[in-house]
């Protein structure tokens, strides 16, 4: 541990307190946007307030991250600094790993017990005695009460649309690893060429997910509402679709940033943290094609 | 040495002459630090303030509760104070105090110039007074603010709830959002910062259920966030994870809170255990007993808190088979806690011990945690269980095992650091005071419970039957009286800070650490240049 000596500790930051502030308006801003939509009032400063917010949080990302590549491309980082953003970007991803397991534990939990018991199975299927004439099957294409939730009419085949998304996916993380190893043998070109290819496979992923909901919703009658099914369903898709999101914004800065010089082939932790983070969401969409398509 | 840049100064400013520089003046030093030392006095400062906060709450309860029938509050106020009064103690008073301990302790305890990522520390930080800004906002809402309880269970917090639930769910989000950073910076701080030589065996204690609790935060944390989530979208977006008639479960909402609950309780005691094995060796002069044992038990205790979850809900109808496994499986923690309890008694046993504040702090936390710990097994005991549930018993339970618990080894930390925080001593007369009128006025206000709660006292009801009535109002005397003397500490605290006999670098003289190494107080930047550990 020899590398001590150049630990860097940056002064006083104004991004964390703009960054509060942001979080803090868009998150009040959403909350009165969402309470107004459900009361049914009509005017709601919720979307404002959210996009002054939204503001807010644009200029902070920017700026902060601004400020982190000027400290590295100025030498100010050492091996041990970059320890630091590892470790940290490591326990980042394994606190998200924990957010969706969160919603597969649901997933897992109605589909093993609670739903069973509701159609009358096992020793707690008692519960059957409130809806008596309901009968479970997975995918659930009845509710206990239809009135309040209607069930949807069909569910997504896997072998369509999902399946596609599955091999973009995979090909994304592929094509990501030809263009990090084209990083590491300071190939530019390639680099540009396999990153630009990852982020339109993302993109091509995002569009066919689209195209899926609306097909859902407007087709199978599959929405938020349409029961436990939908719910799960929509809960996390949406989700890993927002990281997908997520993660290929960062693929496109990190495209822009290579197009603009930056990176070399010993330090390009930025690249690293977005890929790691793309293949993350990778793994996720693998577990959502098994656990909420395929099974 | 390490390269401290200030922005404003990049032209003549290089880590040649400037490392040594002080802290910038005004409020903007609060508002824009990076500094370890300044975000950790933001943390307890901040900490306690909802202390404060939380115990006027609680002197409400306890004012309503000290005769039966309805007094000065209405039930639907009750019930309001019930729920922001455990919501700020857990996430506004108990948490912030350790992240603020952690941050001021374990880069003096590790030797680093400072936390890992010094930015990301005071968003950590500046998130928890927006977050508890908002929860505490709606109060003033129309409809009143949540009444749930802290545990919020659906549907009461989806289908009943007030429309500032809403408002809740964006505030603990933002409470997650800071422990989950929080926790990132103390974890990548403790694995990637340590000086040379300190390895992970001769690091102190206080360290080690640090990591731990790091561990359990980032864990745990992303649950809790997913749980009110699916309950803002049963709100507002039609989904039915909590409604039965889609085909979801409200039991589910437990299943799911508790898997973050359980591991919760853990967060807010394992920091305390650090605390106190670095307190107990300093008075008793004498080293831990166990100090290997003590690091595997935090660790068997922490895998542990993933499995018991479901001991919460023993009395909600899980299968028979459900109810065996979580009630031995709870059982088995009583193992490593036994471990450190024996450890500390025995590291005491012979020693040459004296009992300053942060000493006595530390003896009533093992005796009256150990307390609470037997509550605990009974109440892990499913067929018990059924008897105790919702009943004072469980509010004397964990207030015993959260009051001399988590706050008493804050208290001890806070004696025992003041003098390196301030550079002076505190005053050792009003210590043992403060001391004392708590570990009566705790007493008094909990012990009562354990009779009311076995006699069948339902909790978060504002009104109870003739019967409890004299128990009820000894617990109130008690609690005003812990509360009322809480602002002593204040006192104690500040009359510190202002002045006091000068401290010594190291003021106890059985302590041990490198802590003790730099001058009392600390100066604005340690360890700039990582000591060498043998």
């Amino acid at each position: 541990m020899s590398t001590h000596e150049q630990y860097y500790v940056p002064a006083q930051s104004k991004w964390p307190i703009i960054a509060t502030l942001g979080l803090l308006i868009s998150f009040y801003g959403l909350g009165t946007w969402f309470n107004d939509l459900s009361a049914e009032r009509d005017a709601s400063n919720g979307p404002l307030i959210f996009f002054i917010g939204s503001l807010f949080l644009a200029y902070m990302l920017f700026g902060w991250f601004g400020n982190v590549i000027k400290e590295s491309s100025d030498g100010l980082y050492s091996p041990q600094m970059d320890r630091s953003f590892r470790w940290g970007m490591s326990w980042f991803i394994f606190s998200e790993v924990m957010f969706f397991a969160a919603f597969f534990g649901v997933l897992f939990y109605v589909r093993t017990w609670a739903g069973p018991w509701l159609g009358g199975e096992g020793d707690k299927g008692l519960a059957n005695m409130l809806w008596p004439g309901f009968e479970y099957s997975w995918p659930m294409l009845n509710t206990p009460d239809p009135k309040l939730y209607p069930a949807p009419s069909g569910t997504i085949s896997a072998w369509g649309l999902p399946l596609i998304n599955t091999l973009l996916l995979v090909a994304s993380s592929i094509t990501l690893t030809f263009a990090h190893h084209a990083l590491r043998k300071n190939h530019r070109t390639a680099l540009t060429r396999w990153l630009a290819l990852t982020v339109i496979l993302g993109i091509a992923f995002l569009i066919l997910q689209v195209e899926e909901y609306i097909y859902a919703y407007n087709e199978l009658g599959l929405t938020l509402g349409s029961g436990i099914y939908g719910a799960t369903f929509f809960m996390l898709t949406g989700f890993h679709g927002a990281h997908v999101t997520l993660g290929t914004v960062m693929l496109v800065i990190m495209l822009v940033r290579v197009m603009r010089g930056h990176f070399t082939p010993e330090q390009h932790f930025g690249f690293e943290a977005a890929a790691w983070y793309w293949h993350f969401v990778d793994v996720v969409w693998i577990g959502l094609f098994v656990f909420v398509y395929v099974i | 040495m390490s390269a401290v840049i200030d922005p404003g100064h990049v032209g003549h400013g290089h880590a040649g002459h400037d490392h040594h520089h002080g802290p910038a003046k005004g409020l903007m030093r609060w508002v824009l630090t990076t500094n370890h030392k300044d975000i950790g006095t933001m943390y307890l400062w901040f900490s306690f303030a909802m202390f404060l906060l939380g115990g006027s709450m609680a002197m409400v309860i306890r004012a309503e509760l000290f005769q039966p029938g309805l007094q000065i509050v209405q039930p639907e106020f009750f019930n309001q104070m019930t729920t922001m009064h455990g919501l700020i103690m857990v996430f506004g008073a108990v948490m912030p105090a350790f992240v603020g301990l952690a941050n001021w302790m374990i880069p003096l305890m590790i030797g680093a110039p400072d936390m890992a990522l010094p930015r990301m520390n005071n968003f950590s930080f500046w998130l928890l007074p927006a977050a508890f800004g908002l929860l505490v906002s709606t109060l003033f809402m129309e409809g009143g603010g949540p009444n749930f309880g802290w545990t919020f269970y659906a549907p009461l917090s989806t289908t009943y709830g007030p429309e500032s639930t809403t408002f809740f769910i964006f505030a603990v989000h933002l409470m997650g959002i800071s422990s989950i950073m929080g926790a990132i910076n103390v974890v990548a701080t403790i694995l990637n910062l340590r000086a040379p030589g300190m390895t992970l065996m001769k690091m102190p204690l206080f360290v080690w259920t640090w990591l731990i609790t790091g561990f359990l935060l980032i864990a745990v944390m992303p649950v809790l966030a997913g749980c009110v989530t699916m309950m803002l979208m049963d709100i507002h977006f039609g989904t039915s994870f909590f409604s039965a008639a889609g085909g979801g479960d409200p039991v589910l909402f437990q299943h799911v809170f508790w898997f973050f609950g359980h591991p919760e309780v853990y967060i807010m005691i394992l920091p305390a255990f650090g605390a106190v094995s670095a307190i107990i060796p300093a008075f008793a002069r004498k080293p831990l007993f166990g100090y290997t044992s003590m690091v595997y038990a935090t660790a068997a205790i922490a895998f542990l808190s993933f499995v018991v979850w479901a001991h919460h809900m023993f009395t909600v109808g899980i299968p028979l088979t459900g109810q065996l496994f979580f009630m031995y499986a709870t059982m088995l923690i009583a193992v490593p806690t036994g471990v450190k309890v024996f450890n500390w008694a025995s590291t005491m046993w012979r020693g040459s011990m004296t009992f300053e504040t942060p000493m006595l702090f530390s003896v009533a936390f093992v005796i009256l945690f150990t307390i609470g710990g037997f509550s605990g097994l009974m109440l892990a005991i499913a067929p018990a269980d059924f008897q105790y549930h919702d009943t004072y018993f469980v509010v004397a339970h964990f207030h015993y095992v959260l009051v001399p618990g988590a706050i008493f080894g804050i208290f001890a930390s806070a004696y025992y650091w003041l003098p390196k925080w301030t550079g002076h001593m505190y005053d050792e007369t009003l210590g043992k005071l403060h001391f004392w009128m708590s570990f009566v006025g705790m007493n008094l206000a909990f012990f009562p419970m354990h009779f009311v709660g076995l006699a069948g006292m339902p909790r978060r009801i504002p009104d109870y039957n003739m019967m409890f009535a004299n128990f009820n109002m000894v617990s109130s005397i008690g609690a005003f009286m812990f509360g009322a003397t809480q602002l002593l500490f204040l006192f104690i605290v500040i009359k510190c800070i202002r002045g006091g006999k000068p401290a010594p670098a190291k003021p106890w003289d059985g302590a041990e650490g490198l802590e003790w190494s730099v001058p009392s107080p600390a100066p604005y930047h340690t360890f700039s240049t990582p000591p060498e550990v043998k």
